[in-house]
């Protein structure tokens, strides 16, 4: 391999890594609100607000089943209006970012709606309002669970961001296509192939290890 | 435990119900005035809607609930006693009649007041419910944390009611770390954090093995005692009523089937359900004596009776051994005992093998030897 195809291969690589931590760092900061809203406002929960959870879980749903290539172009007037560009690795962070987020969310809901009734109840009778239910019992009871689910949110946007090259992100899946594929470049292949088991191997690794740790207590 | 803990940590040697109302979680206004601990019932129902059409738990339960007493209430499952005891800190709202807690219609607070309520009247139940991400000091601490009370006094007062409920030095295990019994005191030191002056208990010990709920029973009595705090708790254990309750309420299919004083309810259960309750307590008739017994004096040989004398409590508390022997005659025998004093009163039956003579059954019907008696039948003599 050429000094420029390792430069190149270091700044997709580099790429890859911005949209992946940007993307997922919206889906967690949006996405545990949305899990906290959808579980809270459910039939039997704290807020019970029926019609707004239908409306989010809807919401949630259609991002849900559009595939991410569609998703992507289909959000490129959105895009524009958000970052100013369509190309570029910030403008595959926003189409990205709406298809992490409601993902991330209903893994978070499952979690959180794992967390024992008895212990809100508990959170109740001590005085607790609804706010310090959410911020003492739900999040910390769900951690592990949030946690794997982000592990595996992560692991999904590395595959997601490959496809970014289509509007010109760039990034390790868009070198493994234009150098790899197109030119038949065995070892770039090969060698991004790699990269990426190596990524989410390491991602993977220590997601486990924070579960573990979490549930060790 | 010795009893220098309660003293220390509640700073007051004899604390009455007055006293703890001033010092309740004082972050929010005080609770209303006349504050002790006391709860009504009035004619609460409580009906749920399954897909089976509507439920009633509750069929018009109307009891008091003096301040200071261990109320417990008790029946089999599914006859309300949960959805009863929930209404006090209003985990359920009644679908009808009120709940109040000292004169304050529960049902009528609005959040805070609810909130505050709420820190006035700790729970513990069956499955402790402690937070598994939380250190025994952080699952303690939570009320104080919630009701903003200073960081410096919240470790003071965990400290204080960790060493109440003798579980020193856990303050960074994890619950998961704890054996049941522990668990459970971490619970009631996190009810009783916030010093209330009503515990809930939700079958606070149907978790818990024989030796423990021994242990904890006698912590809560302890509690109630020192510090003035009225108990009201749900099992449907006769022995645990037994062990530690002064007045007890016999649920049955959402209804009301009696209530009292547990020694007179143990002493003379009325109703069915309260009987059905109280038969795992109570002996039968010795299996071998069974095998042996006839329903009517045998004809043409000597032959003894076995005379059951029972007490309910309501007359003298010990038993006079002479006045019985006296009465029964010479070669009166103690076949089997099953008494127990309750609440000061002499409680349960003695079966007694004694000679059989005509005016037996004349001769037991004294008043003054049990408040009931009967010949439960007869044997051969063996004499």
């Amino acid at each position: 391999m050429s000094p420029q195809m390792i430069d190149r291969l270091w700044h997709a690589f580099l790429d890859t890594l911005t949209m992946v931590g940007a993307s997922t760092f919206i889906a967690l900061a949006a996405g545990i609100p949305l899990a906290v809203f959808l579980v809270m406002s459910a039939q039997g929960g704290l807020i019970q607000a029926p019609r707004a959870n239908r409306l989010i879980g809807g919401l949630i749903n259609g991002f849900r089943a559009t595939p991410f290539v569609v998703l992507m172009v289909a959000l490129l007037p959105f895009t524009r209006l958000v970052t100013g560009t369509t190309i570029g690795v910030w403008a595959a962070v926003v189409p990205l970012s709406i298809s992490a987020t409601p993902f991330f969310a209903r893994i978070a809901e499952v979690s959180l709606r794992e967390v024992d009734h008895g212990l809100i109840e508990a959170a109740q009778a001590v005085g607790c309002r609804r706010w310090h239910i959410i911020r003492h019992v739900l999040l910390p009871e769900a951690l592990p669970g949030l946690v794997g689910g982000f592990t595996i949110t992560i692991v999904s946007m590395i595959g997601a961001s490959a496809m970014a090259g289509v509007i010109g992100a760039g990034g390790l899946g868009d070198v493994a296509i234009r150098y790899g594929y197109q030119r038949f470049d065995t070892t770039v292949m090969l060698v991004v192939i790699a990269i990426l088991i190596v990524i989410v191997c390491a991602v993977q690794f220590a997601g486990d290890f924070a579960v573990r740790r979490l549930r060790a207590r | 435990m010795n009893t220098a803990f309660f003293d220390a940590a509640f700073e007051v040697p004899h604390r009455t119900p007055e006293r703890v109302r001033n010092d309740a979680v004082s972050t929010e206004a005080p609770p209303s005035k006349g504050a002790s601990g006391s709860v009504r019932f009035e004619a609460v129902r409580k009906t749920y809607l399954s897909s089976a059409g509507p439920v009633d738990a509750l069929k018009g339960i109307s009891v008091d609930i003096p301040a200071g007493t261990i109320f417990g209430i008790i029946g089999r499952s599914g006859a309300g006693k949960s959805s009863l005891l929930r209404t006090v800190n209003r985990l359920e709202r009644p679908t009808d009649g009120r709940v109040l807690v000292d004169d304050e219609d529960v049902a009528a607070l609005d959040e805070d007041d609810l909130v505050r309520l709420r820190r006035r009247v700790g729970m513990i139940f069956q499955h402790f419910n402690l937070l598994s991400a939380k250190t025994v000091f952080a699952n303690i601490a939570l009320p104080l944390v919630v009701a903003k009370v200073p960081r410096e006094d919240i470790r003071q007062r965990v400290a204080d009611v960790l060493k109440l409920v003798g579980l020193e030095g856990k303050e960074n295990t994890y619950p998961s770390r704890l054996s049941g019994g522990q668990k459970q005191r971490v619970g009631i030191a996190r009810a009783l954090v916030s010093r209330p002056q009503i515990l809930l208990c939700d079958e606070a010990t149907s978790a818990l093995d024989p030796e423990t709920t021994l242990s904890i029973l006698k912590l809560l009595k302890d509690i109630n005692r020192r510090l003035g705090l009225t108990i009201v708790l749900i099992t449907h254990e006769m022995s645990v009523i037994r062990e530690i309750c002064d007045e007890v309420l016999i649920l049955e299919g959402g209804e009301v089937a009696e209530s009292g004083d547990v020694w007179q309810v143990f002493g003379n259960p009325r109703h069915e359900a309260t009987r059905a309750l109280l038969a795992p307590l109570s002996r039968g008739l010795p299996a071998d004596l069974a095998e042996l017994i006839r329903p009517a004096p045998l004809d043409g040989q000597p032959c003894r009776a076995i005379v059951e004398l029972s007490f309910t409590g309501t007359g003298d508390n010990e038993l006079d051994l002479a006045r019985i022997s006296t009465a029964l005659g010479i070669g009166a025998r103690l076949v089997q005992s099953d008494l127990d004093r309750i609440q000061g009163h002499l409680s349960g039956r003695i079966l007694m093998n004694v000679p059989y003579r005509n005016d037996l059954a004349a001769v037991i019907s004294n008043p003054l030897l049990a408040n009931h008696t009967r010949i439960v039948g007869y044997v051969a003599a063996d004499d």
